[in-house]
């Protein structure tokens, strides 16, 4: 596989893993939160350029992934609905629920239909005021603004057949879930750039201070993931715990404050399952009071259907980074992305899935 | 899904009252949603996410970001068939900056 770093900025990106080499003189568990620097970092070869003291830990970073199994059977639930025009981004359409995915509902005549943004389902509802519109509302605080307007403007509009299933979901409660779990080895964090353009880094000094662990904002190119990981190794080396911002051409302290003002409105924090790792207090958000008429599960009276895991994925474990994509006895074999077991095969910011995609079929031989 | 493309905004609109733009990806035009950047204007540039403006970033790295996302495919996977349409965006050697 020839690898971007290697026809462009290649010496660059070598100088920097030469550094990071000299730097570290103990193995430094880093975890990089978000899914897309995860396939970055795969795709590249980043984590092959390193040295065997860093150790990239893959975090919870996708929300297709960790979309509760009961929420995509509820999805599946209202999709299959006579009269439901079913809107989601496409990553969602072959995540498997209990018994079938999206995708299955589609074939089977329901209306389900891939947007780019949630923009467009809420023109749906204009085109189409005879039937009931659904979004499916997932993702993390980059898409929550985008989420927010929609419930916003149906709510202006008085669009009365647009509905959100919303499982939105948080990165700071999940940072500091995974430090106060028993068995966390990560040091560091790297943090999700495009999370960052919207929340800023307000929010992170006080998790780095608690849980000891340098936080950088890092964005999503090689270079990018490249220079986080130095700094967040020139600090552990340091013994300090700090917030710093590796990419400051898209990321302020203060974020987005309009974006910001818009969520405040429309969401409140909530308790919510995470696929795979369980109930993480306060780590998502729902619609609030003033929008609960927009609430997919409250129109639909879905809230009753629970489900269960296939015992053979072990995605939970890799969400959380106790285990490779490639130690999992189902990789490659019973779990593949034409028969994924779990989201975290499916979906194009899933560490599975990149694991897949880019030949890590068998577990790396590490000093 | 957290993917952000970076664009330039070539224009701006009211629509609904709410403000709205085209944004221009390497070629590929798409209608976007400026409410957040109330201060951007025409010939800024802007990371786009799920078709809403979240942040301005400079020119210079967003024609570095956007090579980027042309060589990995990216933008095909993030615009679909727009992406691959000719007229709507030329090859990636026509953009690319000429050899020295």
């Amino acid at each position: 596989m020839k690898y971007l770093s290697e026809f462009r900025d290649g010496a660059a990106a070598r100088a920097l893993a030469r550094e990071i080499r000299e730097t570290a003189t103990q193995r430094w568990p880093i975890m990089e939160v978000c899914g897309g620097q995860t396939h970055s970092i795969i795709r590249n070869g980043i984590d092959q350029l390193l040295p065997d003291a860093i150790e990239l830990i893959h975090g919870p970073g996708c929300p297709v992934c960790v979309t509760p199994l009961e929420l995509i059977d509820r999805a599946l639930a209202i999709a299959a609905r006579p009269g439901v025009i079913f809107c989601s981004f496409g990553d969602m359409l072959r995540v498997p629920g209990s018994a079938k995915d999206l995708f299955r509902v589609k074939s089977e005549g329901g209306d389900v239909r891939v947007v780019y943004s949630p923009l467009d389902a809420v023109a749906l509802a204009r085109r189409h005021p005879d039937r009931e519109v659904v979004f499916f509302g997932i993702g993390f605080e980059t898409t929550a603004p985008a989420n927010a307007m929609a419930v916003h403007l149906a709510k202006r509009e008085g669009l009365r057949n647009f509905s959100m299933l919303v499982s939105h979901v948080l990165v700071p409660p999940a940072i500091a879930a995974i430090m106060s779990a028993p068995r966390n080895r990560v040091r560091a964090f790297l943090a999700a750039g495009h999370v960052c353009c919207v929340m800023g880094f307000w929010q992170y000094p006080p998790l780095a201070a608690r849980h000891g662990a340098p936080i950088v904002v890092t964005g999503f190119e090689p270079l990018d993931i490249l220079e986080g990981i130095r700094r967040a190794v020139r600090q552990l080396e340091a013994g300090q715990a700090t917030v710093e911002n590796a990419y400051e051409r898209a990321v302020t302290f203060d974020g987005n404050r309009p974006a910001q003002a818009l969520l405040e409105e429309v969401f409140e924090t909530t308790d919510r399952a995470w696929r795979g790792i369980g109930v993480i207090p306060q780590s998502g958000w729902r619609l609030r009071e003033a929008y609960r008429d927009f609430d997919a599960e409250v129109r639909f009276d879905v809230g009753g259907i629970a489900a269960d895991e296939s015992p053979l994925c072990h995605a939970g474990e890799v969400l959380q980074g106790n285990l490779k994509p490639n130690e999992c006895p189902a990789f490659g074999n019973a779990c593949t992305p034409r028969t994924p077991l779990g989201a975290t095969m499916v979906s194009s910011e899933g560490a599975c899935a990149a694991y897949h995609n880019y030949g890590r079929l068998h577990q790396l031989q590490r000093a | 899904m957290c993917l952000g493309v970076p664009g330039k905004v070539v224009e701006i609109f009211p629509e609904s009252g709410t403000r709205m733009g085209i944004v221009d990806f390497a070629g590929i035009r798409k209608q976007v949603c400026l409410a957040y950047l109330p201060d951007i204007e025409v010939g800024d540039y802007t990371i786009v996410h799920v078709g809403f403006a979240i942040t301005r970033i400079d020119e210079a790295s967003a024609q570095e970001t956007l090579r980027t996302f042309r060589e990995l495919g990216l933008l095909e996977e993030e615009f679909g068939e727009e992406a691959r349409t000719p007229e709507a965006c030329p090859s990636p050697a026509a953009w690319r900056e000429p050899a020295p």
